[in-house]
């Protein structure tokens, strides 16, 4: 049975890399990325073994308790990562559970992440080559400290997962996550020069608690022999048994509730009424204007953007407190509101048949679209637009602020209409963990995005310009610059949804085919 | 030729997909007022010809004519007549039923109050009124398949096509939907239904087309389709491929061994 799931993984594995040449370069690279993190740890491992023991100790437990808990925390924000060993496909076969737990085990070990954390922890008994004694308590904590890993991460997902699998706290959860993502990196840059520094923190304390830990036990077995301390490795060595052992049966019992009660989405049924739908004009572009806000609210795609656009003026503040960079918030998010739309028929996937399939000119369906991103833009754009020249004390920027945000999204909207008229690509999927890349993102995205990118920019410059000169010092520029921008940006909206939807009309069943292919 | 525009008329199509050919030269003439059953087994193009024959997918060569129009070349007035059930494809399905259906009514150009009444009554002939405010992506594969029929029917169509709009539904469901189907036909419209079920076919149409490999093997009404026997039989006999009941003995179970 073990080698049947052995060799289903390796099967799928196998399979999953010949569906495209492209999966099988992202595996390459992964692999190659794997190899050189590897690679590099184990160069640092074996400086760090040259040093004293107290040295080694900390880096042997920190870093080794640091990789358990990313074992343990990636899996409950990255679901679905990788589901191709999903314990509940199995339901329908009369496997006996203890060994489908042993070869799923193993399946796991045979994957990238789960051979790479097995090298890795063998290889971090380099640390101990000074104390032969120690070596083979370094390889059987290895062993313990990668089960840790594979067993504890298996059993916090299973025993979440009848949390995690409801849609809406799913997607909320993706925004917990990106969020202090985003704000990590600037939050750093103002921490760092702060002069916080491990230096002048004495971690010692922290080793030692760390090190009775289920996170750290494994790897403090080596240390304590290493030091001839057999009393408290004993210790360790219970500690680290019991919480594979604790593991083991918790995911076990999960697995019995996986097995014979799949996980059922419900949802309470609420009075919604007809909603936009039924409040504007009644018109195909009232239709299109009406369904693309409420996918803005309801879709988490759509949604994230617009939780992150408040998030960028704290960025800019973080990164250049009481300094001008923030105004760019404004204009920046103006384009990024903009260009969203140009993934439009992506999103909507296969979907899309339904505008295809209706006498629905071209013209419209854009027209549609970029109203509604364009709505949200207008308020995100005044809005930030007052925050940033309060926040930035340049109060005499804000006009300025205000034309260029509007003329960047009305030429990112314009540019937008005709770029996703033309091309859609594979894009993630609402609910989709924000760290899963859609394979087949490639050339033409990657084109679409730049090309685009360099026309909005292009086009905008006018306005840009303006602002630049009113930012210089020049506050009647920004006046001209809020005439400009609105003008400049309706302009290349009008002429973009027109081009656009000249295409749509010629492009939409080709559209639609790519579109069905992907799915 | 009688005196009305055939509802659905196919000429010449073809469609390659990369190497393979989904649907080599077909021609059907659907008459207007007529419930049409394409049969065909798995992989036989159904699904390709439905999706050129509705304008959602561009055929390599030939035509589609929709009540006389060429949909190809007057898509607008083309799609104007016609009501579509894709079978297979995602919904925008952050809307809730109600809004889905109200939603294809407005972008065929329906006005409020046509389209909401439309609706109420579509959900509650399929039974989905009670769902009416849930979000679609929360609905069962069943329920999909009911609120996307509602969808085609919605603007009124001359010609509705449907791909597998049986699949998943529930017997009481489908016995609805039968009727509103032949509510429909006795009242001038035409359906085209694709189905493997060869006893609904038998039992619910007039016409059938037997489609394999991309061909048309048959067509017409029933009973030239059928010859005397039972569709089924008919089609086994066209399409061929039966394996005979030999072999698989250790199914048996009175040989059952270890």
């Amino acid at each position: 049975m073990v080698a049947h799931l052995v060799r289903l993984k390796l099967t799928l594995t196998v399979n999953g890399l010949r569906r495209s040449a492209w999966v099988l370069v992202g595996f390459v690279l992964g692999a190659l990325y794997g190899l050189g993190v590897l690679v590099g740890s184990l160069a640092a491992l074996g400086y760090v073994s040259t040093q004293a023991y107290q040295l080694r100790e900390m880096t042997g437990v920190l870093a080794g308790a640091g990789l358990v808990l990313v074992w343990w925390l990636v899996p409950l924000v990255a679901f679905g990562l990788d589901q191709t060993m999903d314990p509940a496909r199995f339901a329908p076969f009369p496997i006996p559970r203890a060994r489908l737990l042993v070869g799923l085990t193993i399946a796991g070990l045979l994957g990238v992440p789960g051979a790479l954390t097995l090298l890795g922890a063998l290889g971090s008994s380099v640390l101990w080559w000074h104390e032969p004694a120690a070596l083979p308590a370094a390889v059987v904590g290895a062993v313990l400290a990668t089960l840790t890993c594979l067993l504890g991460s298996r059993a916090l997902t299973g025993a979440l997962s009848r949390i995690v699998v409801k849609r809406r706290v799913r997607e909320a959860g993706v925004a917990l996550v990106v969020v202090p993502l985003v704000l990590a990196g600037p939050l750093l840059t103002r921490l760092v020069p702060a002069g916080f520094s491990l230096k002048d923190v004495d971690v010692t304390p922290v080793v030692r608690v760390v090190a009775w830990t289920p996170l750290g036990a494994a790897w403090a077995l080596a240390p304590d022999v290493a030091a001839d301390r057999w009393g408290q490795a004993a210790g360790r060595l219970l500690v680290a048994l019991a919480t594979v052992a604790v593991a083991a049966l918790a995911w076990d019992r999960s697995l019995r509730r996986a097995l014979v009660e799949p996980v059922r989405e419900t949802t309470k049924r609420r009075d919604r009424g007809l909603g936009l739908v039924g409040r504007v004009p009644a018109t195909p572009l009232g239709a299109v204007y009406a369904r693309c806000l409420t996918y803005w609210a309801r879709d988490p795609r759509y949604a994230m953007a617009v939780v992150l656009v408040p998030v960028l003026p704290i960025v800019f503040a973080l990164v250049d407190p009481g300094g001008s960079m923030v105004v760019v918030a404004a204009p920046l998010s103006g384009f990024l509101m903009g260009w969203a739309i140009s993934a439009d028929v992506a999103y909507d996937g296969s979907a899309f048949w339904l505008h295809v399939a209706s006498p629905l000119r071209g013209a419209v369906d854009r027209w549609g679209r970029a109203l509604a991103a364009g709505s949200i833009a207008v308020v995100v754009v005044v809005v930030l637009s007052v925050v940033s020249g309060l926040l930035s004390h340049r109060s005499a920027l804000i006009p300025a602020l205000v034309g260029c945000g509007l003329g960047m999204a009305g030429c990112a909207l314009g540019v937008a209409s005709v770029a996703s008229a033309l091309v859609v690509y594979p894009v993630r999927q609402p609910g989709d963990s924000p760290f899963s890349l859609r394979q087949g993102a490639t050339l033409p995205a990657f084109l679409t995005q730049i090309g685009g990118w360099a026309l909005v920019g292009a086009l905008a410059s006018p306005v840009t310009v303006l602002t630049a000169v009113a930012v210089g010092g020049h506050p009647a520029a920004g006046w001209v610059a809020l005439a400009v921008g609105p003008v400049l940006g309706a302009g290349v909206l009008a002429l973009g949804a027109w081009l656009g939807g000249r295409l749509l009309d010629r492009t939409g069943p080709d559209l639609l085919r790519r579109l069905f292919a992907m799915t | 030729m009688p005196d009305v525009a055939p509802a659905l008329v196919l000429r010449g199509l073809w469609r390659r997909f990369g190497a393979k050919t989904a649907v080599a030269g077909i021609d059907l003439d659907v008459p207007a007022g007529s419930f049409y059953g394409l049969v065909g087994p798995n992989g036989a193009g159904k699904t390709t010809t439905l999706l050129m024959a509705t304008g959602l997918l561009r055929p390599d060569a030939g035509q589609v004519w929709v009540g006389g129009v060429d949909l190809w070349a007057d898509p607008l007035r083309g799609k104007s007549l016609l009501g579509v059930l894709p079978d297979g494809v995602k919904l925008f399905d952050r809307l809730t039923g109600a809004q889905l259906v109200t939603y294809a009514g407005l972008l065929h150009g329906l006005d409020r109050p046509t389209a909401t009444r439309r609706a109420y009554e579509l959900l509650e002939a399929v039974d989905l009124v009670a769902d009416r405010d849930t979000l679609v992506v929360d609905y069962s594969a069943g329920m999909a398949k009911k609120v996307s029929l509602a969808c085609a029917l919605v603007h009124a169509p001359r010609l509705l096509v449907l791909d597998e709009p049986f699949e998943a539904v529930d017997p009481v469901s489908a016995a609805n939907i039968r009727d509103i189907l032949t509510g429909y036909v006795r009242g001038g419209g035409t359906v085209i239904v694709s189905s493997h079920v060869m006893d609904l076919v038998q039992r619910m149409c007039d016409h059938v087309a037997v489609i394999s490999a991309g061909h048309v093997l048959a067509a017409g009404t029933l009973e030239q389709v059928r010859a005397g026997a039972t569709l089924e039989d008919r089609f086994v006999e066209l399409v061929g491929g039966r394996t005979g009941g030999e072999g698989l003995a250790w199914l048996r179970t009175s040989s059952a061994s270890s």
